[in-house]
């Protein structure tokens, strides 16, 4: 059961990270995508809470940072998302119950993911990004984010709550 | 607060699981950082494109169809919309036939060049672009279906139809990385059409309808002019340039008596918001797994 439940992950991060670049560049808007590993990441963090979903985050970054063409230093998407699921994951008591505080929770995952991204590559200047250029990203893919919460989410957090151990499925 | 979700199997978050997996971010970053050109994160790197390459080959032939559904539901609004857009166009297209006597130069200019890039006979693999790297990662690289399996490697220089689209920087064994040349990483020679001068082209990390591209003339009173054309300068081997590739038109040009050299903004021939068919110049000999063109851009592809 355990093998299978970690193929299932897997092949949810590697779904995810694969439809991320070969899907959905054609539907980019500004060359900004739907960022779904993060999406997938949040998913964890309100189903499971912050250890789980700070560990698939690690993962599922590494996927993003390696997964080709990515071109950047190894480990900054990691880094990113394991903020992001340690934080979605502290705030899922409150934010888990309602669909607000779920899309909530998305637009903000989304900007720290986002900013600590950028961040990074401006210490390493792996590109040097300009503020500029990353004040006119980050809010593009906030909102994409948020756009296709409503349908990746909810999917998500079920099969989350399927792959649960030590609980009947709901 | 809300109690506990029943049955979380975590009470309360551990520290050191989150202080665990922050050292591993840091160790694979300063590890690939440190690593520089031969990093040890590189074999894994490829490993992951061995397994994700084929998977992303996949996933895009099978959208491929799926991306011209949305063209079948266009509501007549969205078609009468068209329609004036495009009578429009036509209208001011009209306009500009009447005074295109200099237009003709410059496009019999262009063909001149293109010819030129065809005359020189490079083999080129054709390729598709199966995947894009998100603007949120402030890298401008796509990947192409075909590796060294193909006689693909690192260095080689990546055209279309409309001119330069950028070069090799990391081959698989079925598929490719790319980074274009509007990367704000990529650093292309390239050569004025007119003077023959050269200069170091940069992109700015927009790959849009208003791409362009930097340019830094070597000499600075070789002033370029309006509309000139840009072909690439290349580099000893044609790696990891070949020359006389078409890249752009001047559209502006700065001179200003405290720069060194003369600037030049370049709009690029090629739509880098389209890219579809790509060809890889590769040597004439080249033993791979599909046919090489002998001499002309991959256009001709079957």
């Amino acid at each position: 059961m355990s093998v299978l439940r970690l193929s299932v992950l897997a092949a949810l991060v590697t779904g995810a990270v694969v439809l991320q670049v070969a899907a959905f560049s054609y539907l980019s808007y500004d060359g900004v995508v739907p960022n779904l590993a993060l999406l997938v990441v949040v998913a964890a963090a309100l189903v499971r809470g912050p250890d789980f979903a700070a560990t698939l985050g690690f993962f599922a970054g590494l996927a993003v940072d390696l997964a080709p063409p990515a071109d950047h230093v190894a480990g900054r998407w990691a880094l990113a998302l394991v903020v992001v699921g340690y934080v979605a994951g502290r705030v899922r008591h409150d934010a888990g119950a309602s669909a607000l505080g779920a899309v909530v929770t998305v637009a903000a995952s989304s900007f720290i993911g986002t900013s600590v991204f950028a961040l990074s590559g401006m210490l390493l200047l792996d590109p040097a990004v300009p503020v500029a250029e990353a004040l006119r990203v980050i809010p593009v893919s906030v909102g994409y984010d948020v756009l296709l919460t409503p349908l990746v989410l909810p999917l998500a957090m079920r099969l989350f709550r399927r792959i649960r151990p030590y609980e009947v499925a709901v | 607060m809300r109690a506990t979700s029943p049955g979380s199997p975590h009470q309360r978050p551990s520290r050191t699981v989150l202080v665990l997996l922050l050292l591993a971010c840091f160790t694979v970053v300063t590890l690939d950082v440190r690593g520089g050109d031969d990093s040890p994160v590189d074999p894994l790197r490829s490993a992951v494109g061995e397994v994700l390459g084929p998977i992303e080959r996949g996933a895009a032939a099978a959208v491929r169809p799926v991306v011209a559904v949305p063209q079948f539901f266009r509501s007549t609004s969205g078609l009468r919309a068209d329609v004036s857009r495009l009578e429009a166009e036509n209208a001011r297209l009209r306009g500009e036939v009447a005074t295109s006597g200099v237009d003709r130069n410059r496009a019999a200019e262009l063909d001149g060049l293109l010819a030129g890039a065809r005359g020189t006979g490079y083999a080129v693999v054709p390729a598709r672009v199966i995947a894009m790297g998100p603007a949120q990662s402030f890298t401008r690289s796509v990947t192409i279906d075909a590796g060294t399996s193909s006689g693909i490697e690192p260095d080689m220089t990546v055209l279309n139809n409309d001119g330069l689209v950028g070069r090799v920087i990391r081959a698989d064994r079925t598929t490719a990385t790319v980074l274009l040349v509007v990367d704000r990483q990529s650093v292309v020679g390239g050569r004025l059409g007119s003077t023959m001068e050269v200069g170091h082209l940069r992109g700015r990390g927009d790959h849009g309808d208003d791409a362009r591209l930097d340019l830094d003339l070597v000499d600075q009173n070789a002033a370029p002019t309006r509309n000139d054309v840009l072909v690439t300068w290349g580099s000893r081997n044609g790696a990891p340039y070949v020359a006389g590739i078409p890249i752009g038109v001047v559209t502006t040009v700065s001179i200003s008596p405290r720069q060194l050299s003369a600037r030049a903004v370049i709009a690029p021939f090629v739509d880098f918001t389209s890219l579809d068919l790509v060809g890889v110049v590769v040597d004439p000999d080249t033993e791979g797994d599909r046919a090489v063109l002998n001499a002309g851009p991959a256009e001709e592809s079957p």
